[in-house]
């Protein structure tokens, strides 16, 4: 029992749940009780959007030093325009559009590798000035935008069983198989040395550019079905409906325990760290803070998170 | 001398664990002034970890240190520096993004105010040429931009410059292994001057030629442990490597074990023409052969492994590859190992699409391989789920060594793997390749060590990127190969 | 850069060619942007021209200078946007209503900067995550602080930014200067030789018995003092401010370090660099788009499409440079 809690205890991951059921319980302490379950539904549900996302960069940043999806928010927010434009209201084409979100989100990631690859700058840097171009077609394609979801797809958004949000059980399925995807498949074993060593990867003959492109388009599409998703849950498309998943996706992955020196990835942390923000921003509104409060006690608690958590150990 | 006696270090029953591995098992050792010691063993005999303890970089776990008389209890780096004792790391301890001159301020807090610049570049520009006089490295050159074997003549330099502090005792841990035998000899004169002014040295080699010839006492480790230390007349060659135990094999053995061939009459796999010979020698692997790479080192037989390598994945100018390859390299911290994984993910990494039942990798099939290669190559370790970085470096070789011969490839680059590799593991690995390449696989080996070229079928010697020689078998020897190495380059 | 690929011996003619031409990159990349406007509109190449187009270079530069100083220790600073936003509040409320108070808050600033890296060095914490929870921060105490846009620059301030020198417009002056000063400090000075050492190999500098706390402490500081600079610049410019006026230079600030020549791991950054490279954004950002008549919707697009025309010339240069 100790042996398998000290085990419990070794694993990153942990810290981030244990974090996530300590502000629910602050939460329902204030509340005494009150709406417990439906702060837990809600959460999941918000949850969802950023666990999407969060592998799609869990896997970039596990490339190693430097990469990251800057373009994130730009993606989302024209993957939700181009899906809700696609859809129009209209049941029958929720396939459809869900594919053409995919597609708008996969040539996103197609482009922020292309940047990577052919003018061999950083992916910081890269993906910024393609979420800049992404941004402006947005702008362009989504203005005064109205449409509204198809009732269909909205709702599957909201369906529960039980209290527990049906996409939440999908997304779990998901990140299910990312984590076999990452450990037990050729791909994610790549992406692993890759993000460790390079140069090693290169010459241990391992296809170290078709994985990266691999990994910037996976994580493009996953953007683009978040886009969707997120415009089926809020009823509408918007320019920044994927604003704040910039800062939400690299946070969650680095809670979560995942190396941002790349070469170590954590599949159920990423979880924990969505659930550990969306309740932390929850039990803020249920204590009826201002704004500015608001971000200051997030920004706080996340530095304190991570300072309790501790950085990873070198093991050179 | 008068001084000659005096001892300036000594350790008495020095005790170092790094969890669960003992690395030094009560060591007891001294050094006197003006006295260059020798200190030899196997890899994992814990020569690296005695040197971190008396460079004050490995705090031990039991034991005592005496530096000028004078017990250290709170030893560190910065009390050891103020003592006078320096040490030259097998791991460069340079800043890559520095210039010459501003590491040799990092290493002297005293150059300081307002013309440090000038005064640390002439201080180890001074000391650069009075030991390397023909180094060609400026006090403003990025160590980026310098080759490995200049980086180490710097960082040897460096640890000889004298600020403010005195440089009592100079430690220098493998100081010759990414130098050519030119410059190799130019260090070692400069020791033995040190050495004849004054200064110590502790000089950890796995050249014994070198220690044999250069030291005045040797000490040898075995299992964490000084087992024998003398005058370095009490020894030849072979005592010691009887005294550094577990190689009951003399090179002379491996050598008519091997059995001669001729040029091999077997297909063609490699045909090679390194990027700035346009004409003359190309370099041809038959199956079944191991061709060595022979030269001075940085003389381009890298680079030609490396345009190998990549030509057996994509169409190179030149280059002709009729089978799949692999590479076993020679710096294993930045071209072989992947820190965060086990041994046996690292062995498996190549083999990948042979492990995969299906989609998914098996770990039964991981686990098989790696277990069938640590019986094969003798990776001592109690278990192949460790971390590859729990092993010591000569193990950590094996495994890459395992890495490529476990996998399909039929062609083995070699990138002078053997660099600060111990004796016996050399010798298991000589083994291996023979066995290899009787079993038909090609091995393109580039070494620094002309005694390895013995093992190989054929040798190319290269010299400013281009192909000089061209040995057959019977035409290999120490002679031929420096001959061709230095004509008209000196 | 590593030991598998030596460079042949004797070329250091070679490598101090290939240094130059590292150097002078940024540089170019200027020259071509200022062609580009020389091109478009020639009047815009004169003393007000200068001063209408590179109005917000001086806080820009002052930010870059800043991410830098992070960068060259392996960090990021992913708060510096919304610190100078921060700085900003502070600087036309605290500091105009009671300059003491305001500037030991300042440099209280600071000192959480310093300990910010302390506790990146003590604990091993990734520099991003911290500094990203510190953005919201910052944010927050600036949305408390001055929840609607408002406040005053200080006489003083307001007068400093609007000095007009003559022939050479000030903020090119401006520029200059705080190149001068980063340079000197960063690249001259003995200990700024420690610094950056502490971003190319940690163990050498550790090894050779110098406090790598103090060092990345200094690091932060560094930036939490120009961040503060480049807050009071924008502040006597824009004369009020805004929680939010800062929130694009954190990314405007990472490229501009990153195009002034400097590499995200390895300590290697340059001030010079950093400065042109800010200048380059800010040229780039409005003014050559208004010269181009590029609609408002894509202006974004354009500012995008400019960085990877920078960065394109930038590898097809270095390329050459490496032949």
């Amino acid at each position: 029992m100790i042996a398998a809690l000290a085990k419990l205890a070794s694993k990153p991951w942990i810290w981030s749940f244990l974090g996530a059921a300590l502000v629910w319980l602050a939460a329902i302490a204030f509340t005494a009780g009150y709406g417990a379950g439906g702060m837990l539904t809600a959460a999941l549900s918000l949850s969802v959007f950023t666990v999407i996302v969060g592998v799609g960069q869990m896997f970039v940043i596990t490339l190693g030093p430097g990469n990251v999806d800057l373009s994130l928010p730009a993606n989302i927010g024209l993957a939700s325009a181009v899906a809700m434009k696609v859809m129009d209201g209209d049941d029958r084409m929720v396939a459809v559009g869900l594919a053409a979100a995919l597609a708008s989100g996969l040539c996103a990631g197609v482009a922020n590798y292309l940047l990577i690859w052919a003018l061999r700058i950083p992916p910081i840097i890269a993906t910024l000035s393609a979420s800049f171009v992404i941004q402006s077609i947005d702008i362009s394609y989504g203005r005064g935008l109205q449409i509204k979801p198809p009732p269909g797809f909205a709702d599957f958004t909201n369906i529960q069983i039980l209290g527990v949000p049906l996409i939440a059980v999908l997304t779990v399925l998901f990140t299910i198989g990312a984590g076999i995807a990452l450990h037990r498949m050729v791909y994610g074993r790549s992406v692993l040395a890759i993000g460790q060593n390079i140069r090693a990867a290169r010459l241990a003959g391992l296809k170290v550019e078709p994985i990266r492109f691999l990994t910037y388009s996976i994580c493009g599409m996953l953007g683009g079905l978040d886009g969707a998703l997120l415009a089926g849950y809020f009823r509408g498309a918007n320019v920044d409906i994927g604003g704040e998943y910039l800062l939400a996706s690299i946070a969650v992955v680095v809670i979560g325990g995942t190396s941002v020196a790349g070469g170590k990835a954590n599949i159920p942390g990423v979880w924990g760290g969505a659930l550990f923000l969306v309740l932390l921003l929850t039990m803020l509104n249920t204590f009826g803070v201002s704004a500015g409060v608001r971000l200051l006690l997030t920004g706080l608690i996340i530095v304190a998170v991570i300072t309790a958590a501790g950085g990873q150990k070198t093991t050179r | 001398m008068a001084v000659a006696d005096v001892t300036i270090v000594s350790l008495d029953g020095v005790e170092k664990s790094f969890g669960a591995v003992r690395a030094l098992g009560g060591v007891n050792f001294s050094v006197s002034r003006s006295e260059c010691v020798g200190l030899v063993g196997h890899n994992g005999a814990g020569k690296s970890t005695l040197m971190h303890v008396l460079a004050g970089t490995a705090a031990p776990d039991k034991g005592r240190i005496v530096i000028a008389g004078v017990e250290q209890r709170q030893y560190s780096a910065a009390r050891a520096k103020d003592l006078g004792v320096r040490c030259v790391f097998q791991e460069l301890s340079l800043c890559p993004n520095l210039t010459v001159a501003e590491n040799a301020r990092v290493f002297h807090p005293a150059l300081r105010g307002f013309n440090w610049r000038r005064k640390a570049g002439k201080l180890i520009v001074d000391k650069l040429d009075e030991i390397f006089p023909d180094h060609g490295i400026g006090a403003s050159d990025l160590i980026q931009d310098l080759s490995i074997g200049r980086r180490q003549m710097v960082e040897v330099a460096r640890a000889f410059t004298v600020s403010d502090r005195p440089a009592d005792l100079v430690i220098l841990d493998e100081p010759t292994s990414s130098l050519d035998a030119h410059t190799a000899g130019q260090l070692l004169a400069f020791v033995r001057r040190s050495v004849a002014n004054g200064v110590s040295c502790i000089f950890i080699s796995h050249i014994l030629g070198e220690v044999l010839r250069n030291c005045d006492r040797i000490a040898v480790m075995r299992d964490g442990k000084v087992v024998v230390a003398d005058r370095a007349e009490a020894f030849d060659r072979n005592k010691l490597i009887a005294a550094m135990g577990g190689v009951h094999q003399s090179e002379r053995e491996v050598n008519s074990a091997s059995v001669p061939t001729g040029r091999s009459q077997a297909p063609v796999r490699v045909r090679a023409l390194p990027a700035r010979q346009s004409e003359g020698v190309e370099l041809i692997a038959h199956e079944g052969e191991v061709i060595g790479l022979a030269g001075l080192a940085g003389h381009g037989q890298t680079d030609l492994l490396l345009s190998i390598f990549s030509a057996s994945t994509r169409r190179r100018v030149g280059v002709e590859v009729a089978a799949p390859v692999a590479l076993v390299a020679g710096d294993r911290q930045s071209d072989g190992i992947f820190p965060q994984w086990s041994i046996s993910e690292n062995i498996g990494v190549r083999s990948l699409s042979k492990l995969r039942d299906g989609l998914l990798i098996s770990r039964r099939r991981e686990d098989d391989l790696a277990n069938a290669w640590r019986d094969k190559i003798k990776i001592r370790t109690p278990d192949m789920h460790n971390n590859i970085l729990s092993l010591s470096g000569g193990n950590q070789q094996k495994a890459l060594f395992a890495r490529a011969l476990a996998s399909d490839a039929a062609i083995v680059l070699m990138d002078d793997p053997m660099r600060g590799v111990d004796f016996g593991t050399k010798l298991e690995v000589y083994a291996l390749i023979r066995e290899e390449a009787r079993a038909g696989r090609t091995f393109l080996w580039y070494t620094t060590e002309t005694d390895e070229l013995k093992n190989c079928d054929h040798v190319y010697v290269f010299r400013n990127g281009a192909i000089v020689a061209d040995l057959a078998r019977d035409e290999i020897s120490e002679e031929r190969v420096i001959q061709s190495s230095f004509a008209g380059a000196h | 850069m590593s030991a598998l690929a030596p460079p042949a011996p004797r070329q250091s003619a070679g490598i101090n060619w290939r240094r130059l031409a590292r150097a002078l990159l940024p540089a170019l990349s200027l020259t071509l942007v200022l062609a580009a406007i020389a091109w478009l509109n020639p009047r815009a190449i004169s003393y007000f021209g200068f001063t209408l187009m590179l109005n917000l270079a001086v806080p820009i530069a002052l930010a870059t200078i800043a991410q830098m100083f992070v960068i060259a220790g392996n960090d990021l600073d992913l708060s510096i946007g919304t610190f100078v936003g921060f700085v900003c509040c502070v600087t036309a409320t605290w500091l105009k209503d009671a300059p003491l108070v305001g500037a030991a808050m300042l440099l209280g600033c600071i000192g959480v900067y310093a300990a910010l890296g302390a506790l990146i060095y003590l604990r091993n914490l990734p520099s991003i995550v911290v500094t990203l929870g510190m953005s919201f921060v910052w944010q927050g105490l600036a949305i408390l602080l001055l929840p609607k846009p408002g406040g005053k620059a200080p006489d003083w301030l307001l007068a400093i930014m609007g000095v007009k020198p003559p022939f050479i417009p000030f903020p090119i002056l401006a520029a200059v200067a705080i190149a001068a000063v980063s340079y000197f400090g960063l690249m001259r000075t003995s200990y700024g030789a420690i610094l950056r050492g502490s971003g190319g190999n940690a163990i050498a500098i550790d090894r050779a018995g110098w406090s790598l706390l103090k060092a990345k402490a200094g690091l932060f500081a560094l930036t939490g003092l120009f961040g503060v600079l480049s807050g009071m610049a924008l502040v006597g410019i824009t004369t009020s401010a805004d929680a939010n006026i800062g929130n694009g230079y954190t990314l405007l600030s990472i490229a501009g370090v990153i195009l002034g020549g400097g590499e995200f791991v390895g300590g290697r950054v340059s001030p010079i660099g950093a400065v042109i490279g800010a200048l380059t954004l800010a040229l780039a950002a409005s003014p050559l788009l208004t010269f181009m008549h590029i609609p408002p919707d894509w202006q974004v697009a354009a500012n995008g499409a400019i960085l990877v025309i920078v960065l394109a010339a930038r590898v097809m240069i270095s390329q050459k440079g490496r032949e």
